[in-house]
């Protein structure tokens, strides 16, 4: 059975037909890669997976239950999706070790100490277990991003979505960043994310998702859509890219 | 004719002082409670809720403070309601205050990022969560310094509560002057008890200001 | 019961207040943001001494109630010798109050542009003052404009304070009118909605000279 599963999505703001049509699938343990050109709507579609925007047309399901964005639903929800963002969003008056265990608190009820191990356990699996009493601004991008991830993941989220969450960290940090996802993916996780790393894609993944104009133009498993694209858009895209 | 010695003076003002002090705190807190109230409308993201304050606050910050002391006393006991010149002054610098408050910390608040809400909805926390974990006690730090900054408005509105007949501070000084004929040393007594009580507020305010933009 | 009908033949009293205090208004904002604008280059640019001295200034007034400087100035000055008609002082109250905090405005303005602007000036050849009008100002300005004309009609607002020594007033006008005819919730409420409406409309201008004063934006 799938876990995400989008129909017929359409998306507007204001006038601006930013999803038109979307049709995919998600199985559990996939590791699915969205890529396309800037605009071309592959955050959006996050952001619709996850409750955070609002979809006029269509249906978005996850592990069976339908999305909105009504607050009670956008919480149910975010106990099977978890989100990792480009600019981290961590919580800047908390330690790291507050930022991972407030979501298990107060929103799944744990005890504070079952919490904390869960937090520091999180935190040793994205390597910062030494980071627990720090504080956010002390961390470099890379580190910051893995607090965010482990942040995610004390909610056990079935699947996580993550929207280009190396593009601002300097090169040297990215690797480390996408380490981890690489040993998430190994443990079985559902991914998705919104990458501009090819070789991550081709690597890692197990599918990849061409995105252009608010459609999906083209998708197929990593390894063959990546050197043998069908399509103009995916071959002059991935010629840029490279 | 009574003989006021300058111990007379200064006895009387600063009796009259603490009259001020007690309004200051009185309004500030008055304002501050009120101000938090229409913080919270303000946020609940309801188009009803927001107009009302937006209403309110261009009411009370697109008037004079006096003409709004004028209406709670003169004004409201000619509908009828008596009140006293303490509780009109209260009245009306709580109203005054909290117009102020409620723009300073609706700016504070909007200067922490969008992904600051993003990211608390994401991980399942309640509207009431996200405000009281994430958004206020970053706010709140924000918010200090402009707020200590506005108490010396309050403290200088309530001289404004002379011209009703509160006696305090200012009141203290017209009548002292009028018994007296030494308008310069009166007034600038009286102008220097206020900037005694003004400045290291300011001063205050300012270092939490620096302090803040250094810690970030 | 309210009777707002009452008040209409008094509509010459409420437009001679009004008069004054849109006058005094106009004069004392241009007068307040001059000396302000002065006051401020010299606290940016000035010598040490010439800065304590505006420092002291700004101080002195923003920690003071402005219903105390103007009866210091109207019943203080004259007891060393300074007669000032209520209009006079008033009109020096508002400059004097309206300078401090414009000084305090307009310096965060100036410290916002960059030393590289400055320089690049100079290295053209342009002397301070060119470099003032030329390079400084205009965007110093730009930025702290909404600040400025913001404290501007707070000024305006706090002018109500000067039916307190005769001058006559909007804030004069009710005072007088309720005095008549007994009817203060009235005469205050229909004050109120005028200065509120005053307050608008200054606005409302202030908008549309900055969009003229910084015309450069739109054009680029
Ligand atoms: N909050 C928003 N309001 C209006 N338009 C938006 C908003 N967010 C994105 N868009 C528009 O939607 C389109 C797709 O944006 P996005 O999903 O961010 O693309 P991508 O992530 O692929 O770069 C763009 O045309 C963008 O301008
Ligand atoms: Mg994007």
């Amino acid at each position: 059975m799938s876990l995400v599963n989008l129909h017929q999505v359409h998306k507007y703001y204001g006038d601006n037909h930013v999803l038109k049509g979307i049709d995919l699938d998600i199985k559990a343990g996939e590791v699915v890669s969205i890529i396309g050109k800037s605009g071309s709507g592959k955050s959006t579609l996050l952001r619709c997976i996850n409750g955070l925007e609002q979809y006029q047309e269509g249906g978005i399901t996850v592990d069976g239950k339908e999305v909105t964005t009504e607050d009670i639903q956008v919480r149910r929800l975010a106990l099977s999706v978890g989100m990792i963002f480009q600019n981290f969003n961590l919580f800047p008056h908390m330690t790291v070790g507050e930022n991972v265990m407030l979501a298990p608190t107060i929103v799944l009820k744990k005890s504070k100490a079952e919490a904390e191990t869960t937090a520091r356990a999180m935190l040793e699996k994205v390597g910062l277990a030494d980071k627990f009493d720090s504080f956010p601004e002390k961390l470099s991008g890379g580190q910051q991003q893995r607090v965010a991830i482990a942040r995610a993941l004390a909610m056990s989220p079935k699947v996580l979505l993550c929207d280009e969450i190396t593009s601002a960290l300097d090169p040297e940090l990215v690797g480390e960043v996408l380490k981890v996802l690489e040993q998430l993916a190994k443990e079985g996780i559902t991914l998705v994310l919104v990458t501009h790393e090819m070789n991550f894609a081709r690597d890692v993944g197990s599918r990849v998702v061409f995105m252009h104009q608010g459609k999906v133009w083209e998708q197929g498993d990593s390894k063959t859509l990546l050197s043998n694209p069908q399509t103009d858009e995916l071959k002059q895209f991935i010629g840029a890219v490279l | 004719m009574i003989e006021f010695s300058n111990y007379d003076i200064l006895r009387n003002l600063m009796f009259a002082t603490q009259w001020t002090i007690l309004l200051s705190l009185a309004a500030f807190i008055g304002g501050t409670t009120v101000a938090l109230t229409l913080t919270a409308m303000r946020l609940t993201r309801n188009p009803a809720m927001q107009r009302i304050v937006r209403v309110y606050v261009e009411l009370f910050q697109g008037t004079p403070l006096l003409m709004q002391m004028f209406l709670c006393f003169f004004g409201l006991s000619m509908l009828g309601y008596e009140i006293s010149a303490w509780g009109a002054a209260i009245l009306s610098l709580t109203l005054f205050t909290s117009a102020f408050l409620v723009e300073i910390w609706r700016g504070c608040i909007d200067t922490l990022p969008k992904g600051q809400w993003e990211a608390s909805r994401c991980l399942g926390l309640s509207f009431l969560q996200t405000l009281r974990h994430i958004i206020l006690p970053q706010a709140i730090r924000v918010a200090t310094a402009p707020t200590v900054g506005f108490s010396v408005q309050v403290i200088k509105g309530t001289a404004l509560a002379s011209v009703i007949g509160f006696v305090e501070l200012t009141k203290v000084g017209t009548m002292l002057n009028n018994a007296t004929f030494e308008p310069f040393k009166i007034f600038t007594l009286v102008a220097l008890i206020y900037f005694m009580l003004c400045y290291p507020l300011s001063l205050y305010s300012k270092h939490l200001e620096k302090k803040f933009n250094v810690s970030r | 019961m309210l009777y707002f009908s009452d008040l209409l033949q008094y509509s010459d009293v409420f437009l001679s207040g009004l008069k004054t205090t849109v006058e005094l208004t106009v004069l004392t904002t241009i007068l307040g943001v001059v000396l302000g604008t002065v006051c401020a280059t010299v606290r940016q640019y000035g010598n040490r001494a010439s800065q304590r001295v505006v420092s002291v200034y700004v101080e002195l007034i923003r920690n003071t109630p402005f219903i105390v400087q103007l009866f210091f100035i109207f019943f203080g000055l004259p007891a060393i010798g300074m007669m000032l008609s209520p209009w006079e002082a008033s009109m020096i109250a508002l400059t004097i109050n309206l300078g401090a905090y414009s000084t305090e405005i307009i310096r965060a303005g100036l410290a916002s542009i960059s030393k590289g602007q400055i320089e690049a000036a100079k290295v053209l050849g342009l002397n301070f003052r060119q470099t003032l009008t030329r390079v400084i100002f205009v965007p110093a300005f730009e930025k702290i404009y909404p600040a400025l004309t913001s404290q501007c009609i707070i000024v305006m607002l706090g002018s109500a304070v000067i039916s307190q020594i005769s001058v006559q007033d909007l804030t004069y006008a009710a005072n007088l009118v309720q005095s008549r005819n007994f009817r203060a919730f009235e005469s205050y409420f229909v004050t109120a909605l005028l200065y509120l409406g005053l307050s608008i409309l200054l606005r409302f201008a202030f908008n549309a000279l900055g969009k003229r004063l910084f015309a450069y934006r739109a054009s680029n």
